[in-house]
Formats: C-alpha cells, structure tokens, sequence
C-alpha cells in the first residue's frame, strides 16, 4: 500500500494548519511549504509519524532569490526520503533576507550537519542550535557568502575573459 | 607538552590538560594529511592519540573546492556536464548520465530504449572502475600489492573503451541529451566482448587472493564498523550502507534508463565494517558484468539519441548546407535553448552512491540553482566518529574503504 500524497497533505494540514502550504506535485517529487519557525516540528513529524516514516534526509540546501520580498529572500531546501513507502518529498522554507536565520534540524537527523555547514557557508544563513556552526568549504577568513547572486563569479576588473554571452550576469539575467 | 603548538581555547587542548592531571597520561596530536600518500586525497584530520589510539579527530576538508555550483549559474546546461566529470572522477559517465537524465526529466524527453541500453552499460563499467580502484587501493593499504597490479590494467581496458565512445578517458564528459553523441563503434563493442572475457577471470584470482587471506581479514574484520540505524542517519547510501545491511539501492527503488529490463541482486553486507565494505564492492562488481551482459544481449537496434533537435547538436555537414540546422546548432551551441521553469531532483546509483541533482530553473539559459548530491560529502561526517577508538593504520584502511573521493567531497 503505497503513501499517497493526499494522505501526507491531510495529515500535515490536520496538525500544522495553515503553517504548511502550497502542496503540489513537481514531476516525481511532491512538494510543499513550511512556515520557517514551524520547520523542525515539521520535520520531527514526519519523521516520526508512524504512517508517513520519512526517515532519510537526502538533501538539504540554500536557494538564494534576490528578487523576492525581503521575507522570502533566502530558501532552505529538504528532500526527505521514506524508504519503506519509497517515497520523496521535498520541503521549502523561506527566510528573511536581511536576517536570514532558521532552527537547525542537525539534532533530528545527523547528516544534516554538514550540510547545514555547507549551507551557511555558502549563504550565510545562519542555523539556530547547530552544534558547530562554521564554513566547511571555503577559508575561514573569508568574509562573503559566495552563493548569493550578487556575489560576482569573476573578478570584475579581467578583461581576458567575457563571460557576457553564456552566463548570468547583471546585464542580461 | 603540545602546549606551544596548540592555541590553548582549542578543544583538544583542554582534553589533554583533563587526562594529564587524572592519570598522567601524555596525549599527542597528529596531523594526518592534507597531502599524504596514505589519505589519496586532500583530506586533513587533526587526531587526538593516546599512543597509536585514536581518541578524537577532526576533519578539515575545502582543499579542492572549485565552486563548482557557482559556475554552474553561470554555464548553459551542456556546459556543466564537464563539471560533473569531476565530482566523482573514478566513474564519470555515472556523473555525465545522471546530468542528461535530470535535464531530460526536466524537458520531458523520451530517449530511445537503445541508447538507454548502451547508458546501462557504460554506467555498470564506470562502476566497475571505480569498485575496481577501491578495492585494489584498500589491498594496497593493508600491504597486498599483487591484487592491485593483478586488476589495475583493466581500468586501462575500460578507459579504451571510454575513449571509443566519447573520445575522453579520465573526465569523459559522454553523451548529449538525449542520447549519445554518436553510436558505438564496432571497435567499441569489441573491446568490451574482450573485456567481459578477460575481466572476470582476473577479478575472481584478485577476489582469491583477498577473501580467505588471513592477514587482509585481520586488517580489516570489526574495523571501523558502523551499525545501520547509525549509517542511515549519518546519511550513508551506496555500498557503504549496503555494507551494513540496508538493501537500499537507487537503481531498483527508482530505477531510471531502463533498469527495470535487467535482472540483478542488490548484495548487503551484515556487519557494515571494512571487510563487509570490500565484499559488497566485490559482489557489485560481479552483478554489474552481469548487467552489461544481458544489456548486450538484449541490446535493441534503433536510434542511438532522441528526436528532439531544439537540444540535440545536428550533423556537422548539416549545418554547412541546411538553415535548420544552422540555426539550431547555433541556439544550441550559444546555450539559447528552451527550458521550462520548474525544480527538479533526479538521483542515480552512483559509485559511492546516491548522486542527486536539485536543478532550479528560471527559463534562462542558465540553472538558476543546482545543487549536487554527493554522497562522499555526507557520509565523510562519520568518519571521525569510526575511527574512534581505532588504531592509526585502522584510520587509512577505513578512509579508503569508504572510498571518499576528494573531488566529490568537495565539489
């Protein structure tokens, strides 16, 4: 008996409200939104749910949208994986982008540890409760947090290199 | 004491001062890596020995990272594929494969059953090279040379049979979307029928000098061992979690290029320590000639790519006489292809195992994010936590039986 998607919205809806939303299906993947302060009661109930068991963190990273309202600056990103139903969803979470900050979930699932690292590291979003949070990638002296848009890829003042015809830059994105 | 060469607010020397005043004990630090021909990549760790004990240890990894999701913002898709190459750079068509599939999912591309065949095979060869390599290096650790110059020419073998195929063998940057970039050569086919002969015959003699040997056993028995609930939630897939009892495997739960046609077993391990890690390896090894095999047999005639000329490069001799495909290969070429909006994660069975990608777009030419799944990078966290306890040569057996690759632990 396969997890229906329905059967994971009703049951989120029954007990987070309206702190989860925008449930839809992208291709494979069933997809859907956590108010930021609810995320680890909402990961914790899905975990331990005896119905829903999504016990695999997959994935966890940063989106960054520079163009949004202030409030959905940044995005967490979840892919949890239930192994028994073989079953996938994926979880967004927006966050502020002036104070970009949201509950760590490394105390739910621990390989969530580095990823959270990574994620900081690369966006500076800053996970409440994490054990050790540092850059893991990059030195420790760097300042920026090179994953944010305005982050330029190349050094600025090169001109060997036009980066202008195949990538994003500021003038054409 | 250590004390002049550790700044005193560092955690380890605290722990020092502790058991030097309990018991008198002299704890060293040992700084193993960044470059150590041991580790087979960048990797530091900072242990804390109580003589050849490890206590504690610290990881630094980064040393190869070269931002590679950045500048996959700022690349057209098939650019990026070269990017892939080097993540896992023992078994890159598995990288390559699972880039075109995630695009192709997210164009909504039917490839052909013939090319998703000869996709199987090359992905069961690439995995092959890269068990091949870690299993043969984890011999040359515990001090068995002749295993590994027993099966060491046969990456070369199938690096040949790369280079009929794309042209490239290390960083192989294969195939397009939709398909491949041409079809196979005779010559191709031919150096694999030699290889399914000659491979196995070496692989049995390099599993015989292993299996029952008395010393690889001591090595590696109860050596760095990790339990499956403690694998699972270290994030472990792949045959290291196999290893330790779970038969999760990608290929069967979403089997993706036709997986679904071949018949295999998922081996598991029971144990989860390096000797169960070497096993599943060599037992992957033997399910996946057998995978190549019925590929072979059953391999389908027909187009070797999809129909889809908006992604796919046309002929070059097409593009000098038809405006068509002049204009196609220049959109294609110049990256101004259609893409939908949309997100997106698709997952391969990698070597080391699940390979994600999480692919943002915005309808521009470039990812708007995309993000890799590396399994090197999630389960490298439970390295410090096995190698508790062990003894320092315990330390590099278990590194290179987990089979982390600098390249995809830092991306």
């Amino acid at each position: 008996m396969a997890l229906e998607t329905n059967e994971i919205q009703e049951k989120l809806v029954a007990t987070f409200g309206s702190d989860v939303f925008q449930f839809n299906q992208e291709k494979d993947i069933f997809s859907f939104e956590v108010a930021a302060d609810k995320i680890t009661a909402v990961i914790l109930f899905l975990k331990n749910d005896p119905v829903l068991r999504f016990h695999f963190l997959t994935d966890l990273c940063g989106v960054h949208y520079p163009d949004n309202e202030e409030t959905r600056q940044f995005a967490v990103v979840y892919h949890l994986h239930n192994w028994y139903e073989n079953k996938r969803i994926k979880i967004k979470a927006f966050i502020s982008g002036n104070n970009p900050e949201i509950k760590t979930v490394s105390n739910i699932f621990l390989s969530s540890n580095w990823m959270e690292r990574e994620t900081y590291d690369f966006y500076g979003i800053n996970f409440i409760g994490h054990p050790q949070l540092k850059r893991i990638l990059n030195m420790d002296e760097m300042v920026s947090f090179p994953m944010r848009k305005e982050f330029p890829m190349e050094d600025s003042g090169r001109t060997d290199k036009d980066d202008r015809f195949f990538g994003r830059t500021t003038a054409n994105c | 004491m250590s004390e002049l060469l550790l700044p005193p607010e560092h955690r380890y020397a605290k722990i020092i001062k502790e058991r030097h005043n309990e018991d008198g004990s002299e704890l060293s630090i040992l700084n193993l890596g960044p470059t150590h021909p041991a580790t087979h990549g960048i990797f530091q760790n900072i242990l804390l020995m109580d003589g050849e004990k490890i206590l504690e240890a610290e990881p630094t990894i980064g040393y190869i990272h070269r931002a590679f999701e950045k500048i996959a913002e700022n690349r057209p898709f098939y650019q990026i594929t070269p990017l892939t190459d080097r993540m896992n750079y023992c078994s890159s068509p598995i990288n390559n494969m699972g880039w075109w599939m995630t695009l192709e999912k997210l164009l909504d591309i039917e490839v052909p059953k013939r090319a998703q065949y000869l996709r199987v095979i090359v992905m069961e060869l690439a995995r092959i090279a890269d068990h091949l390599i870690c299993n043969s290096i984890l011999g040359v650790d515990t001090g068995a040379y002749t295993g590994f110059l027993y099966v060491f020419q046969f990456r070369e073998k199938i690096y040949e049979i790369y280079e009929e195929i794309c042209g490239a063998r290390l960083t192989t940057n294969m195939g397009r979307i939709g398909g491949f970039e041409r079809d196979w050569s005779p010559e191709a086919f031919r150096k694999l029928e030699v290889f399914l002969e000659e491979f196995p015959v070496a692989w049995k003699e390099f599993e015989n000098l292993f299996e029952r040997n008395r010393i690889f056993i001591d090595r590696t028995v109860n050596v760095g061992a990790i339990s499956a609930e403690q694998a699972m939630a270290y994030g472990f897939t792949g045959p290291n979690l196999r290893a330790a009892g779970v038969d999760y495997d990608v290929r069967v739960a979403q089997p993706y290029s036709s997986y679904e046609d071949f018949d295999f077993i998922v081996p598991v391990g029971k144990s989860g320590d390096t000797y169960d890690r070497f096993c599943v390896r060599n037992a992957e090894v033997w399910e996946s000639l057998s995978i190549i095999r019925q590929a072979l047999a059953k391999l389908p005639e027909g187009p070797y790519h999809a129909d889809v000329p908006e992604y796919y490069l046309p002929p070059k001799e097409d593009v000098y006489h038809n405006m068509e495909s002049l204009i196609y290969h220049f959109k294609i070429v110049m990256g101004e292809v259609p893409v939908p909006v949309a997100e997106i994660y698709h997952p391969v069975e990698g070597g080391n195992g699940e390979i994600g990608f999480y692919l943002v777009t915005d309808g521009s030419r470039t990812p708007y994010r995309l993000h890799f799944r590396r399994p090197c990078f999630i389960y490298y966290q439970a390295y410090p936590e096995m190698i508790k306890g062990a003894m320092l040569s315990d330390a590099i057996v278990i590194l290179s039986s987990l089979n982390v690759i600098a390249g995809e632990l830092d991306a």
